[in-house]
């Protein structure tokens, strides 16, 4: 059988420019899994678990609802790349602290719905939380931890006690 | 700092979990991989004429496996052996496995999945449990050759019989629950690699022996030829108990077939589809009580839907049946519990295992006899709480300490019970009509930690501890973390008993070639049974370091110097502990009497909800969940296990239903199937309350389970008082709330 014609794509990710080949039909999720990054999970491939969430161009985005294509030229962070973020990096220390962790697999879309929120409001009250992390289905938590990871996310960016501190 | 029992020590998996370095079945690409997929029955029952690989498609390169390719029985072993690894002739559910593909590119192996028309002679088939009770009743042929109930179960205690004519207040209920998908956030996923002479598999589960297990039958290998290795699990629910095995099973099928390594993950749809569910469940009850509250008697008789195959069926019905007089005392009870074979895929394992249905029965009749009698629900429970002394329906005695009433005076305290419940009601005489409707409710219950009766003694679990040589102590154990925490918990429990920080102790990932069966991951009883056995093999391992020399009260860094100067010279070495039943614990399987289990974990839960008198919909706004674990070995862990059991509660209660379309799941996607996000929970406030008790370490119960049995009937209790009508079925959707509102339909009994 003939090998459908791969398209060749440029883009940023996680801070280094990228140059990869792949399907026409590819997802943005695809694309990222295929280059190793496997903290981007697929846990329904309709948007709706938020597992596979990354940054494209600075926007939270489902990526098994993105054609690759859509990615060329842009910049993509993914959990891979939370480290480097101030905002992501605060937010993995928050779920780390107040036990936001369980099984993993929603976790690094966790992450990234998290850090998006706290770039957009660095302050957000409960009602917030809830509201930016409700795109991302958690089965193990009942999102008390995470939600608490958050707030301690938040507290901390704005220079409060560290997340490990306070209630 | 050394570990200790009590502390909320963090993961060890943590943060390769939120860094996105952990590795989970998907993640995974062996060299030479192949893709497998499933071909499935269409339709819910028939013969199978044959199957037609479309001629005008290039099969040359498709691994094709079915029946006549495997090597020993065609069959899943689990309590029976009616269950087929694909099906060869007989077709029992939707969607059972036929035929098994496997290619390199997972879009050609699509198009392949295509070109196979499944030709078969249907067979009129039984989609529920109604269906199958009234083809019993009106002397229909079964749709199983064990006929149309695969397991009964009868519990006797005096003689209700006796009591109901005289009885001043009788009350009888009917409920229904409706199935549950398990829905852990990663699909079931293995990969298999096998030849003539072995087969392994690493892949997404819960039980490594019982994959094992069903690998030898299938394949005609011994154990010692068949090595399993669990990945990192997303989440199981016991989801991951039963069905890994069957996927196992097809893996290893293709990659013998194909002679290189086979990757079977399910998408969404076709695990909802295709995999196990909660069993739905019809409970008829009858109870008879004095003027005063207190219960006489009780009749229950509770009916499960298994399915297709007996499965895990009788032993889920078991625990149904155990748990469905509740924590309350009753001088003559009769049980009759019915699993019936119906024509859905089998439903299976889920967190709870038939103690969630019998829970709603209960609870549910519970507060029906409170309205009768005009009193309030806790009264009447407090009126009827087991006993120090007391004996359950079968007849065991209540040896260890409880404290229910202590247990209820906390959760009424802590949520504040007597006062919401008056904030509501008088919330709900003023409300306006579109103002929102509250209510306040209670459940009252318990799960029994560990295997059923004697079902510890036959599994006669094993666990280690090996030195190596590096002086690292390794906890090897069969017992799989799947997000619950079970790895920190074994840490804590072995850095305890050595007196050493949590790098000298590393917990194994299961592997059958390494670790000792320590039995299954379910019921409950990892920390408690299998945390037991570590911590007697932690005391071997000291009182050896106490021969080296080491004194008793030495300090973390001393043992660990020590651990590393033994590891040296003579690792690597092991410590193993074997379980040993205590013998006051004794069980009659035959008359379903005695001791049912060791110990028991209590609760008292308390929800408030509001009701949108507008759409129907009904949100919790409050939650305390209280219960009584016995030692809490990790309350940062043990709080996130009740407040995601709380959450899955929720949704059995208010949002997840099943929506069966000729015995198909017809919503198997998330889009569809809806599960509680964030926005739609609220804090829920989890409180322990520590009876030493259980013969876990330091007197640790389980816990994993125990959230999913009260959460449902707490809800629906706060539900009826919103709405001044009374609910008898899960779940319940705005469809069902909005008429009851409108004073359109009145609560039934």
């Amino acid at each position: 059988m003939a090998e459908a014609p791969r398209i060749t794509l440029e883009l940023t990710v996680n801070g280094a420019p990228r140059r990869v080949a792949t399907l026409p039909g590819a997802r943005l999720l695809d694309l990222l899994r295929g280059m190793d990054l496997t903290g981007v999970k697929e846990g329904c491939g309709e948007g709706e678990c938020g597992a596979c969430a990354v940054l494209l161009d600075g926007r939270l985005v489902n990526s098994c609802l993105v054609p690759a294509a859509q990615a060329q030229g842009s910049t993509v962070l993914t959990i891979e790349g939370a480290a480097a973020d101030r905002e992501l990096a605060a937010a993995q220390r928050g779920l780390l602290d107040r036990a936001g962790v369980q099984c993993g697999i929603c976790t690094p879309g966790v992450v990234l719905a998290a850090g998006a929120l706290l770039k957009r409001i660095p302050d957000p009250d409960e009602e917030e939380i809830r509201g930016a992390l409700a795109g991302n289905l958690c089965r193990c938590t009942g999102y008390v931890g995470i939600v608490a990871g958050v707030r301690a996310a938040a507290r901390e960016l704005r220079g409060g006690p560290s997340a490990g501190g306070g209630a | 700092m050394p570990l200790r029992i009590g502390d909320p020590s963090p993961r060890p998996d943590a943060w390769a979990k939120l860094s996105g370095k952990a590795r989970y079945v998907d993640d995974l690409r062996p060299e030479g991989l192949l893709h497998g997929a499933t071909i499935r029955s269409p339709l819910p029952r028939g013969r199978l004429r044959g199957l037609r690989l479309d001629p005008a498609f290039a099969w040359s390169d498709v691994v094709v496996a079915g029946p006549a390719d495997i090597p020993g029985r065609n069959l899943i072993p689990l309590l029976d052996e009616d269950q087929p690894a694909l099906a060869a002739d007989l077709i029992n559910h939707a969607e059972e496995p036929l035929l098994l593909l496997a290619h390199a590119d997972p879009a050609t192996l699509e198009r392949a999945r295509r070109a196979v028309a499944v030709d078969l002679d249907p067979l009129p088939p039984l989609l529920d449990l109604r269906a199958a009770m009234a083809a019993a009743a009106a002397g229909e042929p079964a749709v199983h050759p064990r006929g149309a109930v695969l397991k009964e179960i009868a519990i006797a205690k005096g003689d209700p019989g006796a009591v109901w004519a005289d009885a001043p207040l009788l009350v009888e209920s009917e409920v229904e629950t409706g199935a549950q998908e398990q829905l852990y956030l990663e699909p079931q996923g293995m990969i298999a690699w096998a030849d003539a002479r072995s087969v392994t598999v690493i892949g997404s589960l819960q039980c490594p022996y019982y994959v094992q297990h069903g690998l030898c039958a299938v394949f005609g290998l011994p154990p010692e030829q068949v090595r399993v290795i669990q990945a990192v699990t997303g989440g199981g629910f016991g989801g991951k108990e039963e069905y890994p095995t069957l996927l196992a099973v097809h893996a290893a099928l293709l990659a013998r077939k194909a002679g290189c390594p086979v990757k079977m993950v399910y998408d969404r749809a076709e695990d909802m589809a295709a995999t196990t569910k909660r069993h739905p469940s019809l409970t008829r009850s009858r109870a008879a009580f004095d003027s005063d509250g207190r219960l006489l008697a009780l009749d229950v008789d509770f009916n499960l839907d298994a399915g297709a195959y007996t499965t895990l069926s009788p032993v889920v019905l078991s625990r149904g049946a155990l748990h469905a007089s509740g924590p309350y005392r009753c001088g003559h009870v009769r049980i009759r519990a019915r699993a019936w074979a119906t024509n859905t895929p089998p439903h299976g394992a889920f967190r709870g295992f038939g103690a969630p249905q019998s829970c709603f029965a209960i609870e549910r009749l519970m507060d029906l006899a409170a309205a009768r009698l005009g009193m309030d629900p806790a009264e009447l429970r407090r009126r009827n709480l087991l006993r120090r002394g007391d004996t359950t329906a079968t007849g065991q005695v209540m040896r260890e300490e409880i404290d229910l009433e202590g247990l209820l005076d906390m959760a009424l305290a802590e949520s504040g019970y007597a006062a919401r419940r008056a904030a509501c009601a008088a919330a709900n005489t003023a409300a306006g009509p579109e103002d929102p409707r509250r209510g306040v409710g209670l459940a009252v219950f318990m799960h029994g930690a560990g295997f059923t009766g004697s079902g510890e003694k036959r599994l006669a679990s094993r666990a280690a501890l090996e030195l190596g040589c590096d002086g690292v102590v390794r906890v090897l154990a069969a017992s799989t973390e799947i997000g619950q925490g079970a790895a920190t918990v074994f840490q804590q429990i072995v850095g305890q008993a050595l007196g050493v920080d949590a790098a000298c102790v590393l917990v194994e990932p299961p592997d059958t070639d390494r670790v000792p069966d320590s039995g299954p991951t379910v019921a409950s009883r990892t920390t408690m049974v299998v945390g037991h056995l570590l911590e007697g093999a932690a005391r071997s391992l000291r009182a050896a370091l106490s021969a080296d020399g080491l004194p008793a009260a030495a300090p973390a860094a001393d043992v660990a110097e020590a651990l590393a100067r033994r590891g040296a010279a003579r690792g690597p070495e092991r410590w193993s502990e074997a379980y040993a039943h205590p013998d006051w614990v004794v069980w009659d399987e035959e008359r379903y009497q005695g001791d049912a289990y060791p110990t028991f974990a209590w609760a008292a839960y308390v929800a408030q909800v509001a009701v949108d008198p507008l759409t129907g919909e009904a949100a919790v706004e409050d939650f305390t969940a209280v219960q009584d674990i016995g030692r809490v070995v990790n309350p940062a862990l043990a709080a996130g296990q009740v407040e995601g059991g709380v959450a899955q509660g929720i949704g059995y209660a208010l949002m997840e239903e099943v929506q069966w379309r000729e015995g198909r799941m017809a919503n198997n996607r998330l889009s569809t199937y809806i599960i509680p996000t964030a926005a739609d929970l609220p804090g829920i406030r989890a409180r322990f309350r520590e009876t030493p008790g259980g013969y876990g370490p330091e007197g640790a119960k389980g816990l994993g389970e125990l959230p999913l049995d009260g959460t449902a009937p707490a809800v629906l209790a706060a539900l009826d008082m919103a709405t001044g009508t009374r609910f008898r079925r899960l779940p319940v959707l705005p469809e069902e709330i909005l008429p009851r509102l409108a004073g359109g339909e009145p609560g039934d009994g």
